[in-house]
């Protein structure tokens, strides 16, 4: 046992030796750190550009901007979001409350069914229903041959290319993000505070509007911010119905007059409406946590008979049909129709298809890699004294999201500009010639664009697959010889795999619809399936839209059964 | 005779908002190779942090601790774990729910030739009598087979000390005894230094050479179990031996009437 005592002067000069070898303690935490910020940095950079390009304009400019632009402007964004608020609360909550408090036939259908619109981007349930509801289209057509009018001068319904119908189509496809918030608040209600309520003498209506809802007031802020920043985002839906909303001048202003100044100003004014809508949702997100009372019995849904059922499985299914079901199947009947009748589609809708399937992989491999740096250095840090920092990063990473497209392409167009500029006056100092445009003439700045507008949704489900990953697993792998970043390689990337499947299904359809950016950031002649829809009902050619209307719809069905299964847990 | 862990005054602190949390103060022990040692004392005592500290995960603000000769921690830095030699038993056993039996042993042996990990995993599973449940997976086995792993997984680097947190907390009161005096075995039979964490005193008693008791960060008595019942050092341990030995003694005389009622 033991060595000799006569090791010890031996033992002591070793001990010094090595003494001077110890590694400095730091845990490799500083490449991600430095990761992480250079991440943040570029999330933060259209902001900053923005600001800067503003400032840019004379005084002049902004007083023009000031009396003729923005007073319109503002009001109608102000007018679209306060509808499209009103509309999704009331749709959201009152279709929650109605699968989770009633029993009905096709309640557990509904249940899912009732998130199918999400599948729709706003610009093609516009598009869709511009058709549709024309004036002699088939709606009005069969409401005249009901009402026996022959002439849509006898009988018209209000136009749809109004600030309404701007309200009534967003409204429909945005609701379920309220829904699915506050459903799932409903699910972890607990019975037994409704059921105190209903003893202490409250009737059924009375739970609702004094314990259900205002227990569930985070979950509906939560929803309703999102669906908010979703308007924001709206280009299409808006042009297409004609409504000056402040995007739609953003974008104008810059591609009409080229007045990257006048842009920026507008972007920035839009800014105050997103910081807003953060606040909402940070603020129903923080209240959300102390009203959650999980692993409690839930509330068993009450059985309701013979005319009561029908009533509330009509009402129900409104929803679904106005905001999925009737504009997928005329986009399916038109694309049916268009295909028997020319037999195939054209080149340039392929060439189109093809463009968004390679930027969409590209965009996705991408935010995926930049949201794993951004969540593990967050996990790699939270025992340093670097952890502030790292907790930052991950907070402005993941303020992409908030950015409407439109504002995010405007912000990135001079810092690309100078990034170009840098590339090619570097290239020609080593070749001798200049390569061209690099990040704007090629996809990589609409890549990066996407990366930065999608990047919370791959960090929020790294972070969350990482949190479900025991802390003694990667001290396991430590004590058996491995390295933090073998550890990750060996230990949580397989671990996380599920987690990383779902993120990269949810950027990666996220980027194929994806709409105001990529107008403004895509190369010359470069069309994906979504600019080329907006270029077919910009012109009122109603050509080959619904071909790519459908397969975006398609495409979007697939992160639609994702959520129903996590959140929902249906088909568990 | 130069212990193989030198444990020499060490401080450990957690960081928290309101400064420095100081957890374990003027803390020594020394652990002879072969030894096993075990760390006795109440939840929140600071004996998990001190092998948190041994392994690695936390640094030391004074002291130092060494194995063999060579400083691992002290103010001044500390080696990373994974080059310290040092393995670790886990309370959730923390096997990686995507590998195999096999490949979880095998973990720790990535530098070795093929065949050569190939028969050390063998031999490992064998030594813990699980020779056939290679290509299971973890949660396919019981709790104290998931066990069994675990100890050959973190043997079969050969590290110089294994670190025991908790080890049989999660196991029914049968396997646990049963399993505290097999892995004494194995210890004893492959000649390995280890260190133990429970709160259980039978535990302790059943697989350790050397026992010290804690209390509030700080060891108050650090000898062999013969000495802590004959001899106690103060007040305090000799009222902490004797509570859980009566508690024990208690438990005993009531499982016994449980079974004979059980037989009637």
């Amino acid at each position: 046992m033991g060595g000799p005592p006569a090791g010890l002067p031996r033992m002591t000069s070793r001990v010094h030796a090595l003494s001077l070898r110890l590694p400095v303690r730091a845990e490799g935490g500083a490449g991600w750190l430095l990761a992480a910020t250079l991440i943040a940095l570029a999330v933060l950079a259209p902001v900053a550009a923005l600001a800067w390009a503003a400032s840019g304009g004379s005084l002049a400019h902004w007083s023009h901007l000031a009396e003729f632009v923005l007073p319109g402007a503002l009001a109608n964004t102000a007018l679209l979001l306060a509808g499209v608020g009103v509309v999704v609360t009331l749709l959201g909550t009152g279709a929650a409350w109605l699968v989770t408090a009633c029993d009905f036939p096709t309640r557990r259908t509904l249940t899912w069914a009732l998130l199918l619109p999400l599948a729709v981007p706003t610009y093609i349930v516009a598009f869709a229903y511009l058709d549709l509801l024309h004036p002699i289209g088939p709606v009005q057509g069969t409401i005249r041959a009901l009402l026996g009018y022959d002439s849509p001068r006898q009988f018209r319904l209000p136009d749809l290319r109004s600030l309404g119908g701007a309200v009534f189509v967003l409204g429909f496809v945005l609701y379920p993000y309220v829904y699915l918030s506050t459903r799932v608040m409903f699910m972890t209600q607990a019975a037994s505070l409704l059921e105190a309520a209903r003893t202490l003498g409250t009737g059924r209506l009375g739970v609702f509007w004094r314990v259900a809802l205002p227990l569930a007031r985070p979950a509906i802020a939560v929803g309703l911010s999102l669906a908010l920043l979703e308007t924001l985002n709206d280009i299409g839906a808006s042009e297409f119905l004609g409504v000056q909303t402040l995007t739609v001048s953003v974008y104008t202003t810059w591609v009409t007059r080229t007045d990257l100044a006048g842009a920026a100003q507008i972007a920035l004014t839009m800014l105050v409406f997103v910081v807003a809508l953060i606040l909402l949702e940070r603020h129903g997100r923080r209240r959300q946590r102390y009203a959650n009372a999980q692993r409690m019995r839930p509330m068993p849904p009450r059985r309701l008979g013979g005319g009561m059922a029908a009533l509330a499985a009509i009402l129900g299914w409104i929803p679904v049909v106005v905001g999925f079901g009737a504009p997928a199947l005329y986009l399916l009947a038109e694309t049916v129709k268009r295909l028997h009748r020319v037999g195939g589609v054209s080149d340039a809708l392929l060439a189109g298809a093809a463009n968004t399937l390679a930027i969409a992989t590209a965009a996705t491999v991408v935010t995926l890699a930049a949201g794993l740096a951004v969540a593990w250095a967050g996990r790699t840090l939270r025992e340093s004294s670097r952890l502030p920092a790292g907790r930052a990063c991950a907070r402005v990473a993941s303020l992409g999201y908030a950015l409407p497209g439109t504002v995010l392409a405007i912000g990135l167009l001079v810092p690309y500009a100078l990034l170009d500029d840098a590339l090619n006056t570097l290239w020609h100092a080593v070749a001798g010639v200049a390569p061209g445009l690099i990040v704007m003439g090629s996809g990589v700045g609409l890549v990066l664009a996407y990366a930065i507008r999608f990047l919370a949704i791959s960090t929020g489900a790294v972070e969350a697959g990482l949190a479900r990953v025991p802390a003694s697993l990667e001290q396991a792998s430590r004590l058996l010889g491995e390295s933090a970043s073998g550890t990750l390689r060996r230990v949580h990337l397989p671990l996380l795999r599920p987690a990383l499947a779902a993120a990269s299904l949810l950027v990666f359809v996220d980027a194929m619809k994806e709409l105001p950016a990529t107008l403004l950031l895509r190369p010359m002649n470069f069309d994906t399936l979504a600019t080329w829809l907006y270029a077919e009902a910009a012109r009122g050619t109603y050509e080959e839209g619904a071909v790519a209307a459908l397969a975006i719809v398609a495409a979007g069905l697939l992160p639609v059964i994702l959520l129903a299964r996590t959140q929902l847990k249906i088909g568990h | 005779m130069t212990a193989l862990l030198d444990i020499d005054r060490i401080h450990l602190a957690y960081d928290t908002a309101a400064g420095l949390h100081s957890v374990v103060e003027d803390f020594s022990l020394g652990l002879e190779r072969g030894e096993i040692g075990c760390l006795l004392g109440a939840s929140g005592c600071g004996k998990t942090t001190v092998l948190r500290a041994v392994a690695g995960f936390e640094p030391v603000r004074r002291g130092s601790i060494s194995l063999d000769g060579a400083v691992l921690s002290s103010p001044a830095g500390m080696v990373l774990p994974e080059r310290r030699r040092v393995g670790m038993m886990f309370q959730d056993y923390a096997l990686f729910p995507h590998l195999t039996v096999g490949e979880n042993v095998a973990f720790g042996l990535r530098r070795r030739a093929r065949a050569e990990r190939r028969a050390r995993v063998a031999e490992m599973l064998g030594l813990v009598g699980l020779a056939e449940v290679g290509d299971s997976y973890p949660h396919e086995l019981s709790g104290g087979q998931q066990q069994r792993v675990a100890l050959a997984r973190a043997l079969a680097p050969e590290p110089e000390l294994l670190l025991l947190d908790e080890p049989f907390s999660n196991l029914d009161v049968d396997t646990r005894e049963r399993l505290a005096f097999e892995v004494r075995e194995i210890l004893k039979a492959t000649g390995h230094t280890a260190i133990l964490v429970t709160h259980n005193q039978a535990e302790a008693f059943a697989i350790a050479d050397r026992i010290g008791v804690m209390a509030k960060g700080r060891i108050a008595q650090w000898d062999s179990p013969y000495n802590l019942h004959h001899h106690p050092a103060d007040d305090f341990v000799a009222e902490f031996i004797r509570r859980d030995a009566l508690a024990d003694q208690r438990a005993r005389v009531f499982e016994r009437g449980a079974r004979k009622a059980a037989a009637r």
